[in-house]
């Protein structure tokens, strides 16, 4: 009897010794990651979210696909170029199949970008990058033409945002079908198995992919939204790569071998927004004497009390400390070596003296009351960094006090011009008509510009310069053209930026991630370590 | 009998109604959904075009009469960030959290009756009085913390169990169970003490307290003077007597687990309905948030429903009221 | 009947009433438990200390003027940057001394949980007793009521609250009693079901004693075991939901931390190793909420009228 329980032990024992080679084999192929934002649909047009389109970038192709830096590299597309000024030609690349093995051709460009303005309750829509287009024009099976009705030089930078459908399967497709797996069907290098939602996406390898062929054959995508958990969680082997690092992490995960920290620079600036829709003469929402009384005139209105703001920021002190190095300082929205980044425009100095002087210069030789208002649930760190701002605009006498509120809350109250300074982000396209667009034009619902211009800064040169930015197609001109206006928005301090965000994953030892300056989270940038 | 049942069922309806106004109004005063939901980058057409497509273009009260003409037809709308049916996303997620609250409230009658029971019995000994103070540990420390504590102990110095998620699940009569399969079992343990931590406390406390009580009531004298084993004392006579409070409040407690599992799910990145309902919030996402409230409002009046009828079982100077 | 005792008092020997005096039977009864005593001691050196934190603390934490990040996260024992003063129990993230944070920490917590348990605890006990006592319709509405505020979760009520009127210390406190109130309803209604059924009622009500008399004279002080057992539960949880609320946000300004406040804010720093953030205002949290129930447990035991010897 004790013979036999024995040799089942051993028999157990070595059963186990035998499979377990297997078993980290198959764990191996399998790539656990964890993401800080929940994705809320596979639909790849039906919401404009980044942690959605880092997903569709794992099971969808499109036109123009974009490297790690956020440079238009070729996808779908092996070429594009303008042959008129209100036409574009891409020329599609050949042998491509869906995941159901259908060819991939112009047809299914055409059906895709009829479908954008056509999702039911969409929440936040693609229509945009249709809505230039008044034509489509296929010339053969693998070269398709875009039609404008005036001069548009965004086109290309508009198809890395339109992820490509089948014509055949996605003929009156619903949201519904995406999310429950069966719609899910692209060209992408990851085909869906199993979608729950809010909860986890599994993915296996298409090894038909026409790209680089993953590293996995397995990537179980975990939505774990608590900063500390998906740290931990990665400390303990439960997940292999995790996004958006909290920067309270950083020095360990750096100082310990077992894990590796990968990271870049962003296109997301932080900045202040401040309130320019009250005149001179007017009282601002959360702007008092230092006494709690009106003032009777909106200080902020005077482009020296901004300087003055800006220059009391210490954003060394804030990138250094508050953010534990994960930031770099910014006087714009975009990094150096982006296109369109204002060479030699520097965060502006740190320097508190020349500060109070240009107080006192603007008439308040003693300060004044102000709030500064941020969301503490929307980017890193945002609650600290507007106490720590307080902290440096008290000790030019401006008195400061410091309301953070959950972005559910903030955003609408933004939006209804009720603060007078604001911290928010922008996370930008690597093209400074974006945030030229929709945080420095002048708000406008005709044109459609600065829908995010919450502060409502107006500058008629700086709308010179953009509008005839929009239609220049030399890609030279229209930088400098757009240079010149960001320096005068820089110049009139329109918003007082901050810094520029570093975007970090970590690994477990043995992987490597490729960081992205989109902040986009997908699979195929994961891959095993080479071996030293 | 039958009468006051129907009576509680049409309170009930009364009570989903006025749950539904005040979210609404509610929602609106906080926020507005577009306003979150909406790509930062996306123009004022696009912006006036989400308003319109989310149903939020109309005045608040045609809203609501929308809602209502639907949710007659068993309709709760669609929500504005999942694009499904409100009611199917929070039933999905529920077994998760049944699973949870269940294994949480279990675990804090098994573990707390027997130690509360003890306490109350040798008020004295020193065994008690660390039972005592270790109860105050409980409900001393916010969730979070422990939460996390339990992750860093477990999981990452002793590595016995998983950190968070959700384990493997078995299918049973169309819907997913984990407390099925070991792996399953494995991932609930932690969140399910986490959130027991509370309720162990209470049930500890107020068996307590009642034992302590009922031990000097009349008849517990007279059924130890009759020389009747202490065993049978305590199990039979002092048990029953205790049993009310620590009913009512399990019972109360079991929805209120239900609807604050907010933090231990989000920490555990739990797949269940309170880490829906928090997203929700979040991002302002009505149809849910008032499908949600409708659910557990519902689930909360059948729960005091039967704590009221194991009231008149068992207490038979409490009767039903039915005039 | 109460007046004519008290009138009735001064005519007998006064040294009688010097040796037992309702008061006197009370303190020396409660000072039995050498634990509670001890209990009761360091909740009045707490108290103490939260009234006297600006007096005695090395800093106002309150005060963006005087904080500096350079000086964050320093380690207990180190010295502020200018070197004017030393950080006992180290800084926190924007160079907050931990220990004047504490001090000033208790008095909104403090505030917020004995605030909050006393409003929820009169509101849901009256209501709770009025519910059982008069039962039918009153009964019906009010628990309905009940129904309904359980319910709600307690983040969407902050939110409400907070969009409503603000953040604020007191806009906390209105949505813990806005929460908690429901629960002291539920169970002192649970309580006095079963009393008023008992031979006591029956008796006063035989006597035709007006109904106020009846309800707050001899079924409340019945009730008051299981109540005193979660208000001092209470004021514990209140405290805990308030940290709660701070870490989803939701709660006290956060230039004006809370110990829970104190808390969730060192609670990313855990797993880095500085534990000094969050790990003294949890010592400070536990110290109080400790003491708070010793003299809880005591209290109970000695005015309950079942357990007079």
């Amino acid at each position: 009897m004790r013979n036999s329980i024995r040799n089942t032990a051993v028999a157990a024992v070595s059963a186990m010794i035998v499979g377990m080679p297997a078993a980290q084999a198959q764990q191996a192929q399998t790539l656990n990651m964890g993401v800080g934002s929940p994705v809320t649909s596979l639909d790849p047009h039906y919401h404009q979210l980044s942690p959605n389109n880092a997903v569709s970038d794992m099971i969808f192709g499109k036109l123009v696909e974009t490297d790690h830096a956020a440079r238009n590299i070729p996808g779908l597309a092996e070429s594009w170029r303008a042959v008129g000024p209100t036409v574009w030609e891409f020329k599609l690349r050949p042998n491509v199949t869906f995941h159901n093995g259908n060819a991939f051709t112009a047809e299914d460009v055409v059906a895709t970008i009829q479908r954008l303005p056509n999702v039911p309750n969409s929440p936040s829509s693609y229509a945009a990058y249709a809505r230039p287009i008044v034509r489509m024009e296929i010339v053969d099976p693998l070269t398709i033409r875009f039609h404008t009705a005036e001069p548009y030089p965004l086109l290309p930078l508009d198809m890395t945002n339109v992820r490509i459908l089948d014509s055949e399967t996605h003929a009156n497709v619903t949201t519904d079908q995406f999310n429950n797996g069966s719609a899910a069907i692209g060209t992408g290098p990851w085909r869906v198995v199993n979608h729950r939602n809010g909860d986890r996406i599994e993915f296996v390898r298409n090894d038909s992919y026409w790209g680089d062929k993953p590293a996995f054959a397995r990537v179980n995508y975990r939505m774990v939204t608590n900063n500390a958990t998906r740290t931990a969680s990665l400390l303990s082997g439960d997940l292999d790569v995790i996004d958006q690092v909290p920067t309270s992490d950083l020095a360990r995960l750096r100082r310990d071998p077992n894990f590796s920290v990968s990271e870049t620079v962003g296109l997301r600036l932080i900045f202040l927004g401040l309130d320019h829709l009250r005149g001179a003469d007017e009282n601002s929402p959360q702007i008092t004497d230092n006494d709690g009384r009106p003032l009777g005139r909106n200080p902020l209105a005077d482009v020296r009390v901004r300087r003055a703001l800006s220059m009391a920021i210490d954003r060394k002190a804030i990138a250094e400390r508050v953010m534990e190095g994960a930031a770099t300082p910014s006087g714009q929205f975009l990094p150096p070596g982006t296109y369109s980044h204002v060479p030699g425009l520097e965060a502006p100095e740190y320097n508190p003296d020349a500060a109070r002087r240009l107080l006192t210069e603007a008439g308040y030789p003693n300060g004044f009351r102000i709030t500064l208002s941020g969301p503490n649930d929307r980017y890193v760190n945002d609650a600290r960094i507007i106490q720590a701002v307080g902290q440096m605009w008290t000790r030019i006498g401006v008195r400061t006090a410091v309301e953070a509120q959950t972005w559910s809350t903030f955003v609408g109250r933004a939006g209804r011009q009720e603060f007078s300074s604001f911290l928010i982000g922008w996370g930008s396209n690597p093209d400074a008509s974006h945030p030229l667009r929709n945080i420095l034009g002048t708000y406008s619902r005709e044109r459609g510009w600065g829908a995010s211009n919450r502060g409502r800064f107006s500058n008629a040169e700086v709308d010179a310069l953009l509008t005839q930015s929009l239609s220049e197609l030399d890609e030279q001109k229209r930088e400098q053209l757009m240079i010149q206006a960001q320096r005068i928005a820089a110049d009139q301090v329109a918003v007082i930026p901050m810094h520029i965000q570093t975007n970090m994953w970590a690994t477990r030892r043995g992987l490597t991630h490729q960081a992205r300056v989109d902040e986009l989270t997908r699979a195929q940038d994961t891959r095993p370590a080479a071996a030293r | 009998m039958s009468v006051y049942l129907l009576r509680r069922l049409i309170q009930a309806g009364g009570v989903v109604l006025a749950m539904s106004i005040i979210v609404f109004i509610g929602v609106f005063a906080i926020g507005d959904p577009v306003e979150i939901l909406i790509s930062p980058d996306a123009d004022q057409m696009e912006r006036e075009r989400a308003v319109a497509a989310l149903g939020l273009d109309k005045p608040l009260w045609h809203q609501y009469l929308i809602f209502l003409g639907k949710a007659a037809q068993g309709d709760l709308g669609r929500s504005f960030v999942f694009n499904e049916p409100a009611l199917e996303l929070i039933l999905q997620r529920m077994p998760a959290t049944l699973e949870l609250a269940f294994a949480a409230t279990f675990g804090a009658i098994l573990i707390g009756l027997p130690l509360g029971l003890y306490a109350g019995l040798r008020p004295n000994s020193v065994g008690s009085k660390a039972i005592m103070a270790g109860s105050i540990l409980g409900f001393s420390l916010p969730t979070f913390w422990v939460g996390l504590m339990l992750i860093m102990v477990f999981a990452v110095q002793l590595g016995w169990l998983p950190s968070t998620g959700r384990g493997d699940t078995v299918e049973v009569l169309g819907t997913r169970w984990s407390f099925l399969t070991w792996n399953g079992l494995q991932h609930l343990a932690m969140p399910a003490l986490n959130l027991a931590l509370f309720k162990i406390s209470l049930v500890i406390r107020l068996t307590r307290a009642g034992v302590r009580e009922t031990m000097l009531m009349d008849y517990v004298k007279f059924a130890r003077a009759k020389g009747l084993s202490p065993f049978r004392v305590t199990f039979v006579h002092v048990f029953k007597n205790i049993l009310i409070p620590v009913v009512t409040v399990t019972g109360l407690e079991f929805g209120s687990t239900i609807a604050f599992s907010v933090v231990t799910e989000s920490i555990f990145a739990w797949p269940g309905m309170g880490k829906l309902i928090i997203d929700s919030i979040n991002v302002l996402d009505r149809p849910v948030i008032v499908a949600y409230l409708m659910i557990v409002v519902l689930m909360f009046i059948t729960i005091n429903l039967i704590v009221d009828l194991m009231y008149s079982v068992l207490d038979p100077r409490v009767r039903l009221e039915s005039k | 009947m109460s007046a004519v005792v008290g009138q009735g008092a001064p005519i007998e020997d006064p040294a009688k009433i010097k040796v037992e005096t309702p008061f006197r039977r009370f303190c020396s009864e409660f000072a039995e438990s050498k634990l509670a005593l001890g209990g009761l001691i360091v909740i009045s050196i707490i108290i103490l200390v939260a009234i006297l934190a600006p007096f005695i603390s090395p800093q106002d934490p309150y005060d963006l003027a005087v904080l500096d990040i350079m000086d964050g996260r320093l380690e207990p024992g180190e010295k502020s940057g200018d070197g004017s003063i030393t950080y006992w129990l180290g800084t926190d993230d924007q160079g907050r001394d931990m220990l004047s944070g504490i001090m000033y920490g208790l008095r909104i917590s403090l505030t917020v949980g004995a605030g909050s348990a006393f409003i929820a605890v009169m509101i849901g006990a009256s209501l709770g007793l009025a519910a059982a006592y008069a039962g039918g319709r009153t009964d019906s509405i009010i628990m309905r009521v009940v129904d309904l505020q359980l319910s709600f979760p307690s983040i969407l009520v902050a939110l409400m609250i907070l969009a409503f009127l603000g953040k604020s210390v007191t806009n906390v406190i209105i949505a813990i009693v806005v929460v908690e109130w429901a629960y002291y309803a539920r169970t002192v209604r649970g309580t006095a079901l079963v009393e008023r059924r008992r031979e006591y009622i029956e008796a006063a009500e035989c006597l035709a004693l007006p109904r106020y008399r009846i309800l707050f004279r001899h079924l409340l002080p019945n009730c008051l075991p299981p109540l005193i057992v979660i208000g001092t539960m209470q004021v514990a949880r209140a405290i805990a939901l308030e940290a709660t609320l701070s870490f989803l946000g939701l709660g006290v300004p956060i230039t004006e931390p809370s110990l829970g406040l104190l808390i969730a804010n060192g609670y990313e720093y855990m797993l880095s190793g500085k534990y000094w953030i969050s790990f003294y205002p949890g010592i400070a949290l536990l110290v109080t909420i400790v003491a708070i129930n010793l003299v809880g447990d005591q209290l109970r035991d000695v005015l309950n009228p079942r357990l007079q010897k």
